[in-house]
Parts: C-alpha cells; sequence; structure tokens
C-alpha cells in the first residue's frame, strides 16, 4: 500500500490499539465471543473446585477415628485412572484437529476413543467409590471422607456430563455436519475436557500422591 | 411418595401466615384473571417472557426486585414494631418461631432477590446501550439467567405458605443450620432457592464480562467506557470469581443434610469456621458486586446533572479495580471474632480499612464533579447528593468495625445492623432509585413524575435516618441483634424512633407507587420524544425512547469518552447513514421453561420427592438439550425494513 492511499483511507482505518480483539475495533467475531465466554466459565468452575480443594485441605486430617487417605488409596489404580484421563485428552486434542480439517470421519473415531477412554475412568473412580464405601469408609464415616468424595465426585460428575456432552455434540456433527456453529460447540468442549484434566492433576497431586502411604 | 410433603406443611392453624398468604393469592390470581380476560396472553408471552432484548430482560430484573422489596419491607415492619413493642413484661405479637423466619427470610429476600435483580436488571438495560452494541453477548442465556433468579424468589416465597423459612438468619451458619438442629424444610428452602437462582446469576456474570471485554461500538476502548461500564465489568468478574465459592459452600451443607456428610457438624471432624470462612469469601465480594455498580449510577447521574464530565475518569476506574481485587483479601473482617489471633486480625483489620481509600477516592471525584457545576436537583440527583453524604457516614462506621478491638465489642449487636443497613439503603437502594428514575425515559419513552419522586427521595432519606440512627446508639449500650424480645425498657423510646423511620420510609415506598401510577396516567404529557431528556452523555442517550429491539440503526463510532456528549457538540449529522441488514436472535421460551421445570425441581428437592426431582431434572436438561441444537438463532432485518422503521423514528417520511 502506497503513503498515498494510506493517507487516503486514514479517517476510516483503524489503529492499531483498536484492532480486534483488543477492544476497540467494534463487536468481536462469534467465535471469539463464544470461546472467551467459556473460558470465563471454566474459570468459574476452577473456583469452584479451589473452594472445595481448601475444604478437603482444611479436613483432610479429621479422620474421627476412621481410615486415612494412607489405608485407603490404592496408587495403581489412580495412576491407570490418571493415564486413561491424560490420554483422552490427547485424543481430543486429534480429534479437534481433524474436526478443523472438517473430517467428520476422523473426528468421530478420536471422539470415540475420547469416550472410551473417558469412561473407564469413570468406571475405575466407580469402583474405588464401591470399595470405598463397602468397607465402611464411605462419605458420612468422617470430616475427610465427606471432603474426598464430595471433590473427587465432583470431578467425576464433570466428566459425566462431558461424556454426555460428547454423544451429544457427536450426534450433532452426524445430523449437522461440521458447520461454524457445531465448530464452535466443539471448541468449548475440548477447553472443557482440557480443564478437567488440569483439575484431575491437582486432585492426583493433591490428593493422591500427598495422603498416599 | 411425596417426601416429607403433606397437609401438616400448611400452617392452618396459625392466623398471620395464613391471611397474608390467602391475600398475596388473591392478589396473584386476580393478576392471573385480568390478562386472561383482557387475552394479554399472546403479548405476554411473545414480548415478554419469551424475550431474548436485554432492554426487556432488564425491565423484568427491575420489576422482580421492586416486587421482592415490598416482601422483604413487609418483613422489615413486622420485626420493628415487634422490637418496639415486645418490651419488659409484653411478649409483641410475633413468637420467637415466626420472628427468627422473618429475619432470616428478610435478609435473605434483601441481598438474593431484591438488591441483585434491581442491579442486574439495571446492568441488563443500560450497558449494552452505553456500549453501543445490539444485545449482550449470550441473549437466550440471559433469558435463562432472569427465569432462574425468579424460580429462586419464587421458591423463597413458596415457604410463606407450604412449610417454614429458615431460623437460621439469612447467612445459614452451622451447626445449627445442620439437620440435628433444624430438621424441618426452612433451611432447604434457603438453600435450594440460593443454589437455583445463583446458577442464574453466574451466567448472567459470564455474560457481561464477555460482552463488556470483547462487544463494544467500533472505537470504544477501555478507557473511552462510560464508568458505570466499568463498574458493570468489576461487578461481574466479581460474580464470576465469588459466586462459585457460595455454590461449592451449599453443596456441601446440602450433603451434611441430605447424606449425613461431615463437612461442617460438630461431630466426626466436621468445622463450622470453614463454613463461615468459605460464606464470606464469597460474602464479602457479594458487597461489592451490589456497591460497584451503583457507584458507577451515580458517577453517569453526577456527571449529567451537573453538566460536566466526570472529575479524574481514569482515577474512578482505576478505584473501581482495587477495590475489586481488594475486596477478596477481607473476608475475615465478618468474624474477628473466631480467634484466629492477633497478627491475622490486624492483617484483615488494616486492609479493610485500606478499602475505605479508593473508596473516598471516588467520594471526592463526585464532590469535584460537582464543584462548579450546573447542578440540575432532579430525582436521580437528589438520589445521588443523599448517598454521598449518607455512604461516608456508613463508610466511617464500616473502618471503625474494621478495627478489632472495637469490632470484639459491638460484634453481633445492632451497631453492625445498622452499619450494613446505612451502606446498603444508603448506597445500594438509593443507588438503584436513582438509576430507575435516570433510566425510566429510556425504557419507556416518558419520564417519570419528578415531584412524587423528590417526595419519595426524602421519605427515603428522613426514614432512613431516623430508622438506623437509634440502632447505632442502641448497638453501643449492648443490644444484639435478631432479638425477638427486649429485655431492657430503656431502650424502647429509640425503638420507637426506628420504628418512626421505618414508616416514613413506607412513606417513601408509596411515593414510588404513586408515582408510577401518576407517570403511567400522565404519559402523554411527559413523552420523550428526543430521546436525550436530561442532555446526557453517553450512546444510551443518542438512540430514541425507547430504543428500538436492534438499539442502534448503524453502531455508533466513538472517539472520545462521554461519546454522546462530543458528538453533539460536533452537531448531528443530517445525511442519512446507509442501512445495512441487522442480525437479530429468535426470541425463545427456553428460559421460562426451564425455569418452570427448575422450580418444580427445587420444590421437590426440599420436600424429598426423589423421583419428581430426577423426572424435572431430566426435563430441564432436555430443554438444554434442545435450545442447544438450534443452528439458526437468528433472523435477519433488511436494510429496506430498518431504513423504513429508523425513518419513523425520526418522524422523516417514510
Amino acid at each position: 500500500m502506497t503513503i498515498a492511499t494510506t493517507i487516503d483511507r486514514a479517517p476510516t482505518a483503524v489503529p492499531t490499539e483498536l484492532a480486534h480483539g483488543r477492544g476497540g475495533g467494534g463487536p468481536a467475531s462469534k467465535r471469539v465471543v463464544v470461546a472467551f465466554g467459556f473460558w470465563i466459565f471454566i474459570l468459574s468452575d476452577m473456583v469452584m473446585f479451589s473452594a472445595l480443594f481448601a475444604a478437603y485441605a482444611v479436613l483432610r486430617g479429621n479422620t474421627a477415628g476412621g481410615p486415612t487417605g494412607a489405608e485407603l488409596f490404592n496408587l495403581r489404580n489412580v495412576f491407570i485412572e490418571t493415564m486413561c484421563l491424560l490420554l483422552s485428552s490427547y485424543t481430543c486434542g486429534l480429534g479437534a484437529l481433524s474436526a478443523e480439517r472438517r473430517q467428520p470421519a476422523l473426528f468421530l473415531i478420536f471422539a470415540a476413543f475420547t469416550f472410551v477412554l473417558g469412561a473407564a475412568f469413570l468406571f475405575i473412580e466407580a469402583t474405588e467409590f464401591a470399595r470405598m464405601v463397602e468397607i465402611g469408609a464411605g462419605p458420612s464415616r468422617s470430616g475427610f471422607l465427606s471432603a474426598f468424595f464430595t471433590l473427587v465426585g465432583m470431578h467425576g460428575l464433570h466428566v459425566t456430563s462431558g461424556l454426555i456432552a460428547l454423544i451429544y455434540l457427536s450426534a450433532q456433527v452426524i445430523a449437522e455436519g461440521l458447520q461454524a456453529t457445531v465448530l464452535r460447540r466443539l471448541l468449548c468442549w475440548s477447553l472443557f475436557w482440557h480443564a478437567l484434566d488440569i483439575v484431575w492433576v491437582g486432585v492426583f497431586t493433591l490428593v493422591y500422591l500427598m495422603g498416599a502411604p | 411418595m411425596l417426601g416429607k410433603l403433606s397437609w401438616a406443611a400448611i400452617p392452618f392453624n396459625e392466623p398471620l401466615p395464613i391471611i397474608s398468604m390467602a391475600v398475596v393469592l388473591i392478589v396473584i390470581l386476580a393478576v392471573l384473571a385480568l390478562v386472561t380476560v383482557k387475552g394479554w396472553w399472546p403479548y405476554l408471552w411473545r414480548e415478554w417472557l419469551t424475550s431474548v432484548d436485554h432492554k426487556r430482560i432488564g425491565v423484568m430484573y427491575v420489576t422482580l426486585g421492586l416486587v421482592m422489596l415490598l416482601r422483604g419491607f413487609s418483613d422489615a415492619i413486622m420485626m420493628r414494631t415487634q422490637q418496639a413493642i415486645a418490651v419488659g413484661n409484653a411478649q409483641g405479637y410475633l413468637p420467637p418461631d415466626h420472628y427468627d423466619q422473618i429475619f432470616s427470610a428478610h435478609g435473605t429476600i434483601m441481598i438474593f432477590f431484591v438488591a441483585m435483580p434491581l442491579v442486574i436488571g439495571l446492568m441488563n438495560f443500560a450497558v449494552p446501550l452505553q456500549l453501543g452494541v445490539r444485545d449482550v453477548a449470550f441473549p437466550v442465556l440471559n433469558s435463562v439467567s432472569f427465569w432462574l433468579t425468579a424460580t429462586g424468589a419464587l421458591l423463597i416465597n413458596v415457604s410463606l405458605v407450604i412449610g417454614v423459612f429458615a431460623r437460621t438468619g439469612w447467612m445459614g451458619y452451622p451447626p445449627l443450620s445442620e439437620l440435628a438442629f433444624s430438621p424441618d424444610v426452612g433451611v432447604d428452602y434457603y438453600l435450594w432457592s440460593l443454589q437455583i437462582s445463583g446458577i442464574g446469576t453466574l451466567l448472567t456474570g459470564i455474560n457481561f464480562v464477555t460482552t463488556i471485554l470483547k462487544l463494544r461500538a467500533p472505537g470504544m476502548t477501555y478507557f473511552r467506557m462510560p464508568v458505570f461500564c466499568w463498574t458493570a465489568l468489576a461487578s461481574n468478574l466479581l460474580i464470576v470469581a465469588a459466586f462459585p465459592v457460595l455454590t461449592a459452600t451449599f453443596v456441601m451443607l446440602l450433603l451434611d443434610r441430605h447424606l449425613g456428610m461431615h463437612f461442617f457438624t460438630n461431630d466426626a471432624g466436621g468445622n463450622q469456621m470453614m463454613y463461615v470462612n468459605l460464606f464470606w469469601a464469597w460474602g464479602h465480594p457479594e458487597v461489592y458486586i451490589l456497591i460497584l455498580p451503583v457507584f458507577g449510577i451515580f458517577s453517569e447521574v453526577v456527571a449529567t446533572f451537573s453538566g460536566k464530565g466526570l472529575f479524574s475518569y481514569r482515577s474512578m476506574v482505576w478505584a473501581t479495580l482495587a477495590i475489586c481485587i481488594l475486596s477478596f483479601m477481607v473476608w475475615l473482617h465478618h468474624f474477628f471474632t473466631m480467634g484466629a489471633g492477633a497478627n491475622v486480625n490486624a492483617f484483615f483489620g488494616i486492609m479493610s480499612s485500606i478499602i475505605a481509600v479508593p473508596t473516598g477516592v471516588k467520594v471526592f471525584n463526585w464532590l469535584f464533579t460537582m464543584f462548579r457545576g450546573r447542578i440540575v436537583f432532579a430525582t436521580p440527583m437528589l438520589f445521588a447528593v443523599g448517598f454521598i453524604i449518607t455512604f461516608v457516614i456508613g463508610g466511617l462506621t464500616g473502618v471503625l468495625l474494621a478495627v478489632p478491638p472495637v469490632d470484639f465489642v459491638v460484634h453481633n449487636s445492632v451497631f453492625l445492623v445498622a452499619h450494613f443497613h446505612n451502606v446498603i439503603i444508603g448506597g445500594v437502594v438509593f443507588g438503584v432509585l436513582a438509576g430507575i428514575n435516570y433510566w425510566f425515559p429510556k425504557a419507556f419513552g416518558f419520564a417519570l413524575d419528578d415531584r412524587l419522586g423528590k417526595a419519595s427521595f426524602w421519605c427515603w432519606l428522613i426514614g432512613f435516618y431516623l430508622a438506623f440512627m437509634p440502632l447505632y446508639v442502641l448497638g453501643l449500650i449492648g443490644m444484639t441483634r435478631r432479638l425477638q424480645h427486649i429485655p431492657d425498657p430503656s431502650w424502647q423510646p429509640l425503638l420507637l424512633v426506628a420504628e418512626a423511620g421505618a414508616i416514613v420510609i413506607f412513606c417513601g415506598v408509596l411515593c414510588q407507587i404513586a408515582q408510577l401510577y401518576v407517570s403511567i396516567r400522565t404519559r402523554e404529557k411527559r413523552l420523550d420524544l428526543t430521546g436525550d431528556p436530561w442532555n446526557g452523555r453517553t450512546l444510551e442517550w443518542s438512540t430514541s425512547s425507547p430504543p428500538p429491539a436492534y438499539n442502534f440503526a448503524v453502531l455508533p463510532r466513538v472517539e472520545t469518552i462521554d461519546a454522546f456528549w462530543h458528538m453533539k457538540r460536533a452537531g448531528r449529522p443530517t445525511v442519512e447513514p446507509a442501512y445495512q441488514a441487522i442480525e437479530m436472535p429468535h426470541n425463545s421460551p427456553a428460559g421460562f421453561i426451564t425455569a418452570f421445570f427448575a422450580t418444580v425441581m427445587g420444590f421437590s428437592l426440599i420436600w424429598q420427592i426423589w423421583w419428581l426431582a430426577v423426572l424435572n431434572f431430566l426435563a430441564a436438561a432436555t430443554v438444554v438439550l434442545i435450545a442447544g441444537w438450534s443452528i439458526d438463532r437468528e433472523h435477519e432485518v433488511s436494510a429496506a425494513e430498518i431504513a423504513q422503521m429508523e425513518r419513523a423514528r425520526l418522524g422523516q417520511p417514510v
């Protein structure tokens, strides 16, 4: 662009500080708005988890004569569980890439992998919970166990709703194709799924590793 | 089959609740009958109940807040009357069981279903207009937010008729709120209605943070935003950061109550003070969620009615952001008496005092804005001036309470009650009333009656001082809060003054109702045809009153702060702009229907009718999934239609 045309266009041209994303360039695109809003939602979810983490930190010693974490946690199972979830984030990322490239079939394959890994995670968690309840270490046994079941269970609930949303969105991909609206939703879903991984890294570290024998 | 619900839940043997319930039911039925007879349902459904227009949703929020204000206020009058007469041998007319429900309901309703809807309603109405855009980021979500808030309000009111409300105070502290000491459904009403409306509030927070950060008119950089948008941003950031803590805390208490867990119980390793800490980790930011937008309203009002730009806009913005951050570092001052130790108390005492600094900056900004301005004492401006004086007194007693040794003396006394009513009435309520008077002509196209508005202001102001200054004195001489019976007869004269104050405030409320009635009846004479009745400074005054659904036919280009003021100075363009087609969101019944199922779900959860709760949860989830499926949520208004509407609006030949 020559200088002359630059000057010519000056009154309508957007200065850099007004460029898109800095807010001054007029309303942002839908994709930006949706993804940004979802980030804020994830932020709020993290705040909720942080309250549960705080409660766990306060109550972890309050076993009221009941079993402690060291007696209950089975690190081998938790490790497998963790691997399932982390791996599902990887397949989720591959699915997001194939969605970006408008490859619905490939996306669905990766979605299936993600679902199976997520379901495996939930299954292991549920069997652990059942085992603990069976030996009398249920959530109403002590303050420590209330906090444990609530923190870990809340994460499990998030994973469950993530899996339901995955089925729902896969159905949308099949029915509506990978159009802009569906892609925006998939973007949000993968943000959500990765965020659950981050929460789980916190759970794995603070609850299991620090509580293990 | 019906859980804990039975005919015994309806208090047939108590005349007071039964009569009030009958009156409320008759009023509701009369309104429904009127709407049906007049055939207004299609209009209401189409234009309001399913509307996703931020202006309509804002009006509905404010209406909800005002209706609930009447409820909360009648609780207040009942308590004042009880305390004024139940002295010495007299026991008054409210038994302790009922009195405890009333003070709990009063606090809960006033904070969650009066102050919040009023503030959120004004943000809904004004923020997108001030930003120069067509709607919020997520219009359908906005409607869901409103209806979930309405669900919470409805559930709280149902407790008046079916069952009981909490007797725990509005904070619901355990162990009193635990199942062992509150075995009935009162606390469950409290918890579930706040959980459901809390989701609505959180969604509002997400929606407005996104709107303000990502949707603004071209050229509106951060430091060209109106101050109200800044304060709304700060408030919504606080919602996003604070409300999830409340949700988590209530989840824990619910698990304690429903599943026998031990978060906050006396036994098995529970920790009650954790509830108190978590509650106020939300509760203190909540104070600023309410007051910051109101600071914004006053900034707009003071600048407009002084005919000057706001003094030191930037310091106002930085003060807002400073308060936003500091508000998370002071929560412990609500319970210095916990025994955290001198160092911890000193830290929180100092932090609490520091918050007074940015607030003081704001007060000086308002004063200097008025200094040498051409002040017009319209109703909103009267509220602003009344606020500045009253709020400074409330702020100073707050600084006093921030000193831990002083706090130990007046903790849980009516001195504290006087302090927070001083800042909430003198701040939030005055601000909301100023905002309603200020933006009413924009919302409806005609102005409110100024004489009755002024009358209501003087009643509110004088009534407030009469009602709460005596409580400062009573608190200092040792009267604790929430007394159903007054042991010391020497307190009675001051309590009678407080009662008189409540009655004066009631006159203010009556003036407002009259103001609304008179203004509607004489609206033809008070039409706002210019769209700019106050000689305003910000963009909402650049469009017509009421604004068209799309707000601005052409998005304004912003080059300065007080954009509209400068546009007026530069002269309006005489050429008709080139109109372009506008994408508008469809109306959506999703919010209303979701909230319907959420209401039944909440009710079933309270009464432990588990099957019905599950059923309604699934129904609500299905609505969300169906609404979430839609690919095409918008329709296009063509350029020709826009041109036609704009010409009609501007009085040009179509």
